[in-house]
Order: C-alpha cells, then structure tokens, then sequence
C-alpha cells in the first residue's frame, strides 16, 4: 500500500522565500486491525519457555610439558661467624665462644632454660612413652588381592630417531640402576643417522639417562658383570664385542678384534662363573659359540661350531640366537638356535664332537629365550614362535608342558626368581602376559598391555618384584608386580615339584609307547622285506619302487576289470541258459 | 661464679639417662657448646632453628598474646627436644637441642 502525498509548486512562486506556519496534525493512514486474520491463529496456553541461569563455561586441554627436574644438593657450611673471625681458625672460634660465654645474658638463659629442659627430661624419664601396651596381634594373612602391576617409570630413547630396546641389565648391587641396549634388528632399517649409544639409566630418574655407552656400531645384548658392577659387556651388531668399565668413561675400555669375532649380530653375551670372574661366552647367527676372557680380548679362548651331526662343519652349523648359563651348573650350557632347537652342551667335553650333548625341537621358530627354573634345574623355559614351553632335560622328543598358541609372536620370557611357577613373556602386541602355573595354566593369570608398539625385551630384578620391558621405540617399562606373585606361597615349591614331575612322566610315558609303537611297526615291516628280500633285490633304488608301484597298481586294475568282466559273461551266460530254459519250457508247453 | 653454674647444668643435663647429645646455640646458629661432632651439630642446628621459627609463629598468629615455651619431636628412634631463649631478646637466641633414646631398643 502506498501513501503518496503530492507536493506541487507553481513555476513562478520558485525561489520565493519559505513561510512556515503551524496547522494541527492531519492523519493521514490508519490501518485497523483485521479481527479476520484471528482466525488463522490458535491461542496456545500453556507456552513452554526454556531458560537457564547458569555460568557459561568453555572447555580446554592443556597438557603440561614434561617436567624436567634435577636433584642439586646443597652443602651446608658453619654460617653465622662475624666477619673478623675465621671460621677455620681454632683459636679465633674458641676465644669468640669464650666471649659469648661471659655474657650475662647467656647465662641467665641457660640457667633458666636448662631447668626447663630438666623438668621434661625427667618427665620422660618418670613414665615409659614407649611401653607396650597391647600385644602385638598376630599379622593376619594378607587378603587375596587381584594380582596386578604398575608401572613405575618410562625411559624413553633420547634420540630422535627411535631404536629397538633389545638387551636389558639390571645393576648387580641393589638394582639401582638399569642398563638398556639400543638397536636395529630390522634388516637393513639402520640408517646412517642413527645413533649408536645405549645407556645406564637411575631408576629414579627417567629425565636423561645416567651415563651414555658409546660402541662402534649398535649394541643388541648387553649385561653387568655380576662380580663387579662397574663392569660391563655387550654384544654388537656387527659381531665385535667390547667391554666398558664405567669408572673410566662412556668409551669402551677394550673390543674383540674384528677378525676374530662373530660374523653376524652378537645375540647373547653371559658372564661365566670362574675364579677371576672376568670370563664370558658369546653366540651369533653365525653358528659360532666363543669363549673369552676380559684381559685378551684379542681372541677368543675357545670356540665351539654349533653343527648337530658334531662334524664341526660351518654350513650344516645352526645359529645361536640365545644362550642359557646357569652358575649351579656351570659344566653345561644350552644354546637356542635360529632353527628352533635347542642344543645342551658340555663344557668339559675333550673333543669338540663331544661338546654337543643332545638336541630339544619342538618350535617352529627361531628361540628368543631360554632359562633354566632357578628353583629346578633340570626344567627350562624357551620362547619361540607362538608359544612358550617348558621341557625337562631328560625328555627330548617333546616338551612338557606348553602355552596355547597366541595371535602374535612371543619375543621375550624369564622365570621369576622368588616364585618357582611364574614366568614372565612378552608379545609383539606390546602385552606382557604373567603365567601362575599354580594358579592358572591355559591362560596367563595377568596380562597386561604395556604399550603400542612390539615389546622386544624383558628383564626381571632378583627380588622379583620389578621387571623391565623395552619395546620397539625404545621405550623401557619399569613395573612393579603385586605382592601377591612375587611372594613364595606355602608349599608352592611341593606343588610346583609335583607338577614337573607329574608333567615329566606324562611325557615318559608317551614316549615310551610311541617307541612301543615304532618298534613294532618296523619288526612287522622287517618281516614282509624278509620275505620279499627272498624274491627281489634287497637294495632297491628309488625309481625301481615307484616302477614296481606303477606295475602292481596297474595290475590290480587289470586284474579287476578282469574279474568284471568275466562276472559279466557269468550273468550273461545264466541269463541266455534261463532263456534257453523258458524258451524250451514254452516249446513243451505249446507242444 | 655463674659461670662454673652453666658448667654445672649443661653438665647435669648431659648425665641423665638416655641423653645422647647436648648442643647450644646461638641467634647467628654459632654452635656455642655441643658434645656431638661438628657437622652433626651444624646440621641439626641449621634444621631445628627454621623449624622452632615456623612453631614459634604458628603460635604466635593463633594467639598473639601466647609464645612458644618448648618444643618435643618424637620419632622412631629418638626425641629431639628444643626449649627457645627469650625471643624478646633478639641478640642472644639460645636454645638446647637434646636428644633421647628410646630405652626400649
């Protein structure tokens, strides 16, 4: 709707001066309301109105970088001394104290403060504080808890390329200390970047590690010397293998000589017991086992050539990816081989076919880890594949007792050193799995999902309540265990004897039959070859059985159809015979 | 003379059962008389001085009126026990630090 208002002027009346004058107010529109348009509306009764009195608040993360702290301390020094007087000086001291002993203040003080302090004193003195007064109550038993554990600290790898955490060490002394061997066990990942250092961490400072190992090229085991902890070996990836003292310093103090090491990654270096205490072995992949002694590192003592027909022929030898010592025993030892047998040897043996006692297979993978029971020698622990196995030296066809298999490779495993029953393994999926044999033994009692990326390496402490875990970036776990698995139950080493030995007899029994078995199976077929050995050669060639097998088969075939054939003629002939009869019959009856 | 008196007390105090040590200091933490060695001395008269000033204030801003007369610490193996000189007079703050062993061990 438009409102105009037309506003004319005469042509001659322009420029003419404005004379204003005031009129009342003329209306000019008004647009009444249309009671009409109602009823397009519905009245709405009762109205919903929502409104909120309340502050209005925004959400942010922060996440605080980690805090770096560093433990300083302080030496507290005699403070106070005037400035005349020289502390050091005996006489200057004792001719001031003298001074401020004349004092009279001093002494009034001292007068009426040494009342003071006798009164409290004889106060003490006159009633027992410390008296018992209730029995102590017998230590009630501690409430079956959930087992658990806890991670304490995480060292990760300082640098910025990330390596695999692949040996571990605890400090011999008190454990104070852990020393983590960084590497690259991919083949050919190492690049030229990366940095070969491993350290020693403090376990209470996960900030920056307590000293930096510097070798020549990456370290994959390393180990404390038991004997003198600031000893230390480790084994390299490009087979040499050297020896830092840690009093003189990140650099190695000596390292074998490249001629005479291994050809191949060193897996595993263990100290030996003897009275120097300065003896170790090695093993690689190369197939080699060396004995050496600290002071010569210029070769090796002794070599052994890990080859099962004990010819000590380098290209049947298999390779060494884990080695076994205990010091209860330290005649034998066993190895664990890239093939996945295990191999016992002996020390002491004269010659070198002799060193190689017996072999253990039963995994389908390279053996990453082999202990023996500390609390049962004669059972061992190997992790390999899928599956962690637990064998009895006196069996060798097959292991005792074994874990299901699991989705992913197991990488690393150890006994618990206070609880006979318990080990520890860790997975590719980063999960460290505890096994209770007591408890529990088809599944693992806990498991535990540590971290992301692979777990490559584990280590327990010899109270066997901390274990470390390092993982593919190189991060190193610490955990602490619950009380409850790292605490020798009543009669667990019975039950756990028990159970070995009731494992190892299954075991003997089995074996025995299948000897049973086998035994009979080759008498039976030695009886046929007797008699067939009347009519045919003795030694017959490969090609001369499948000949004879090709022969005998299509003798058979012809044989049956022959048979069928003539089966056919049979019933044809029965049939033309009884047709011949009816037909005959029918002549005589129509006759 | 007075002074021979001082002797006396610090003398007494020492000789009670289960006194370990004796040490008086003063307002600057000069160790004046101890019968511990020196950096034993030094460290626990640098500690209990910040301490007795903390328990002296606390008292003092629950009520000003109120002051600090003595002060026990008892802990497994010992008790520590501190009597703080006139605090009035700034110059000369001593106080006893005397150690008891517990008669049971």
């Amino acid at each position: 709707m438009e409102i105009v208002y037309v506003y004319t002027k005469k042509r001659s009346e322009f420029g003419r001066q404005c004379n204003f004058s005031d009129r009342p107010a003329e209306l000019h529109v008004d647009i009444l309301p249309d009671p009409s348009q109602m009823d397009n509306y519905i009245e709405r009764n009762p109205c919903d109105t929502p409104t909120q009195c309340a502050q209005e608040m925004s959400e942010h993360e922060v996440n605080t970088e980690r805090f770096q702290t560093e433990t300083r301390g302080i030496n507290h020094v005699e403070g106070g001394w005037p400035k005349d007087i020289n502390p050091q000086e005996m006489e200057q001291t004792i001719r001031y104290r003298k001074k401020v002993e004349k004092d009279e203040n001093y002494i009034n003080t001292v007068l009426q403060l040494g009342s003071l302090m006798e009164h409290c004193i004889k106060q003490n003195t006159a009633i027992d504080i410390y008296q018992q007064y209730f029995e102590e109550e017998e230590a009630s038993e501690v409430a079956e808890e959930q087992p658990s554990a806890k991670t304490i600290n995480v060292f990760r790898d300082p640098n910025e390329i990330k390596r695999t955490a692949t040996g571990l060490s605890w400090h011999p002394d008190g454990a104070k200390k852990l020393a983590v061997a960084y590497s690259s066990l991919e083949f050919q990942r190492a690049t030229k970047d990366m940095s070969f250092d491993s350290y020693i961490w403090d376990i209470e400072n996960p900030d920056k590690p307590e000293m930096t190992l510097k070798p020549v090229s990456l370290l994959v085991c390393l180990e404390y010397n038991p004997k003198d902890s600031h000893v230390l070996i480790g084994g390299c990836y490009n087979g040499q293998i050297a020896y830092w003292d840690t009093r003189k310093g990140s650099q190695p103090v000596e390292m074998s000589t490249v001629e005479h090491s291994h050809r191949d990654p060193v897996y595993k270096v263990i100290w030996l017991q003897s009275k120097t205490g300065t003896d170790y072995f090695s093993a690689s992949t190369d197939g080699h086992v060396l004995w050496w002694d600290i002071r010569k590192m210029s070769e090796p003592t002794e070599r052994l050539i890990l080859d099962p027909s004990r010819k000590g022929n380098l290209d049947n030898a298999l390779g060494a990816i884990s080695l076994e010592f205990e010091t209860t025993m330290p005649t034998k030892f066993m190895v664990g081989t890239e093939q996945g047998q295990v191999v016992s040897c002996n020390r002491k043996a004269k010659t070198p076919a002799e060193k190689i006692v017996c072999t253990y297979s039963g995994h389908h993978g390279p053996i990453y880890a082999l202990q023996r029971n500390p609390f049962f020698p004669k059972n061992f622990l190997t992790v390999a594949d899928w599956t962690a196995r637990i064998w009895s030296e006196e069996i060798k066809e097959s292991s005792i007792m074994w874990t299901k298999y699991h989705m992913t490779y197991l990488t690393d495993g150890c006994w618990s050193p206070v609880r006979p029953a318990v080990f520890f393994t860790t997975r590719m999926d980063g999960t460290l799995d505890v096994w209770d044999l007591l408890f529990k033994q088809n599944d693992p009692t806990l498991s535990l999902k540590v971290c992301d990326e692979s777990l490559y390496s584990l280590r327990v402490q010899d109270n066997g309540r901390f274990l470390a875990c390092g993982s593919q970036l190189g991060t190193t776990t610490l955990l602490e265990i619950s009380p409850g698995l790292c605490t020798l139950q009543r009669n667990e080493k019975a039950l756990a004897t028990a159970m070995f030995e009731r494992e190892t007899k299954r075991e003997k029994i089995l074996e025995a039959r299948h000897r049973e078995m086998r035994l009979k199976e080759r008498s039976r077929s030695e009886q046929s070859k007797e008699e067939e050995a009347k009519d045919v050669d003795t030694e017959e060639s490969s090609e001369d059985l499948v000949a004879r097998a090709e022969k005998e088969f299509f003798e058979v075939v012809e044989f049956e159809l022959k048979k069928r054939e003539r089966e056919e003629e049979k019933s044809q002939s029965k049939a033309d015979s009884e047709k011949e009869v009816s037909e005959e019959k029918e002549a005589q009856d129509l006759s | 003379s007075s002074q021979s008196e001082v002797e006396e007390t610090l003398k007494r105090i020492q000789s009670h059962k289960g006194v370990i040590g004796t040490i008086v200091v003063n307002a600057e933490g000069i160790p004046i008389r101890t019968t511990l060695d020196n950096s034993t001395t030094v460290q626990y008269a640098g500690l209990l001085h910040q301490l007795t000033m903390k328990a002296r204030s606390t008292v003092r801003d629950i009520d000003p009126q109120n002051d600090l007369t003595f002060l026990r610490i008892r802990s497994k193996k010992h008790e520590i026990m501190v009597a703080p000189g006139k605090f009035a007079l700034l110059l000369s703050l001593l106080f006893f630090v005397i150690y008891l062993l517990n008669p049971d061990i």
